[in-house]
């Protein structure tokens, strides 16, 4: 298990790669959702504000 | 299809091939200028400015490495199928930097004809494979002296 | 054509979008895993780079859907521009955001592995050069669709500009083909002789099929929120709203 870790040495360029790939997915996922929510939130609201 | 979109294709149609082809002109146009490296061979039949810096691309000769110790002064000679030019770099290589390997070295040429290089990239193959694969391979048919991936495009 | 006009209709889109977009959700995120664990736990180490080449199962499908993602767009701009299809132009502002995403990713994870087996995180070669620019196409397609009050305006501004873009994207897949490049040349899409061992290809061809999906769910639900918010004056929207 420590061997897979260590990724033969290379485990710091191979783990911030898949690290700030889950970083962007995530923001990628949670991002549209977030605005569809808002949008719904302030169109029941009617909340426009032009 | 109504007139307005028949129109409107055309339009968008024909602009986006006169903008194609003006892209596809300048590229041809500029090629030598996206170059990134040049071949042994290139320099020794002089077709490259030898006056400026410049790229060179080839394969790390088969025992042509030599380093020392002291200072990290390393030499090794960069060939083709009809070239070679001796290289000496001082600092860091690559982790992929060893003997057949394609390297490719930014510097210029001294008056002795060295290339003092001060920058050492490797350039790998496309291929990816298990190193069993990789030595059945290597069995099965002799190596080349200059791999497509390390011939010069014009 | 029929189905074409029922699709074209704001509403239905609305309401089928959700169940399509979780039927690329569910198999999208188990086959990008199982690619991605496939790529880092059952794929042999690479001759050459070892474990460093692990790399790929991020960088190639993040660089695939960098092409696919642009591509699209401009096929979006161009039924947009010449049929003036809301949902063309719906679709074309929601997939930017997400292929600027992976273009990052690309450029990002290409430069991480370029240090430890070229020697440097960056060179100025057309491969890299080509796909910086795709980068900023992108962000210019934000920006432009931003800038712009008017939302027909700007889609059609935003279409224009992602079917000039889109000539950039055979320059960056030929680029290591036509000039001489750090970057290698192409390893999937290359015929004949396979450049890749099957162990190694099967989990790479799954998460680029996953991502894939993924970046079409993603989509999706960006351009559910385009939608609502375009159509918000508009009665389906209110009569949506009104009874909760």
């Amino acid at each position: 298990m420590d061997d897979f870790w260590a990724m033969g040495g290379y485990a710091a360029y191979v783990w911030s790669s898949y690290g700030i790939a889950a970083v962007v997915l995530l923001g990628n996922v949670f991002g549209p959702l977030i605005a569809h929510r808002r949008i719904a939130r302030r169109i029941k609201n009617e909340e426009f504000d032009d | 299809m109504t007139r307005t979109r028949r129109r409107r294709l055309m339009l968008v149609g024909g602009l986006f091939v006169g903008l194609a082809a003006a892209v596809a002109l300048a590229l041809t146009a500029f090629s030598e200028n996206i170059l990134y490296f040049y071949q042994p061979s290139e320099i020794a039949a002089g077709e490259v400015p030898t006056h400026t810096r410049f790229r060179i691309g080839g394969l790390v000769e088969n025992g042509s490495v030599e380093r020392n110790n002291d200072d990290l002064l390393v030499r090794f000679t960069l060939a083709d199928c009809e070239a070679s030019v001796p290289v000496q770099f001082k600092g860091t290589l690559p982790d992929l930097f060893r003997e057949g390997q394609g390297i490719v070295a930014y510097g210029a040429l001294n008056e002795s004809g060295q290339f003092v290089a001060d920058e050492v990239l490797a350039k790998h193959d496309e291929n990816y494979m298990s190193p069993d694969v990789a030595e059945a391979m290597k069995n099965q048919q002799g190596e080349s002296c200059m791999p497509t991936n390390m011939q010069a495009k014009r | 054509m029929l189905w074409l006009h029922r699709f074209g209709s704001l509403p239905y889109f609305y309401r089928i979008s959700r169940p399509i977009a979780l039927a690329l959700a569910v198999p999208g995120v188990l086959l990008a895993a199982y690619g991605v664990y496939g790529g880092l736990v059952e794929a042999p180490v690479d001759y050459q780079q070892g474990d460093a080449f692990r790399i790929l199962y991020i960088h190639v499908p993040s660089a695939w859907l960098s092409l696919f993602g642009y591509t699209s767009m401009a096929v979006a701009g161009f039924v947009a521009l010449v049929w003036r299809l809301k949902l063309a132009e719906i679709f074309l502002v929601a997939a930017a955001p997400v292929g600027a995403s992976f273009t990052f990713l690309a450029l990002v994870t290409g430069s991480i592995w370029g240090k430890p087996m070229w020697g440097t995180w960056w060179v100025w070669d057309a491969r890299l050069t080509s796909e910086l620019i795709l980068l900023f196409l992108y962000l210019g397609v934000i920006a432009l669709h931003n800038a712009i009050e008017s939302p027909r305006t700007a889609a059609r501004a935003c279409s224009l500009l992602a079917l000039v873009g889109v000539i950039n994207v055979p320059i960056i897949h030929y680029s290591v083909e036509w000039w001489n490049t750090l970057h290698q040349g192409p390893t999937v899409t290359r015929f004949g002789r396979p450049a890749m061992e099957m162990d190694m290809l099967v989990p790479l061809l799954c998460a680029a099929l996953g991502f894939t999906l993924i970046f079409g769910w993603l989509t999706l639900w960006g351009m559910r929120a385009q939608l609502l918010w375009r159509e918000r004056r508009s009665r389906w929207v209110k009569r949506l709203f009104s009874d909760g």
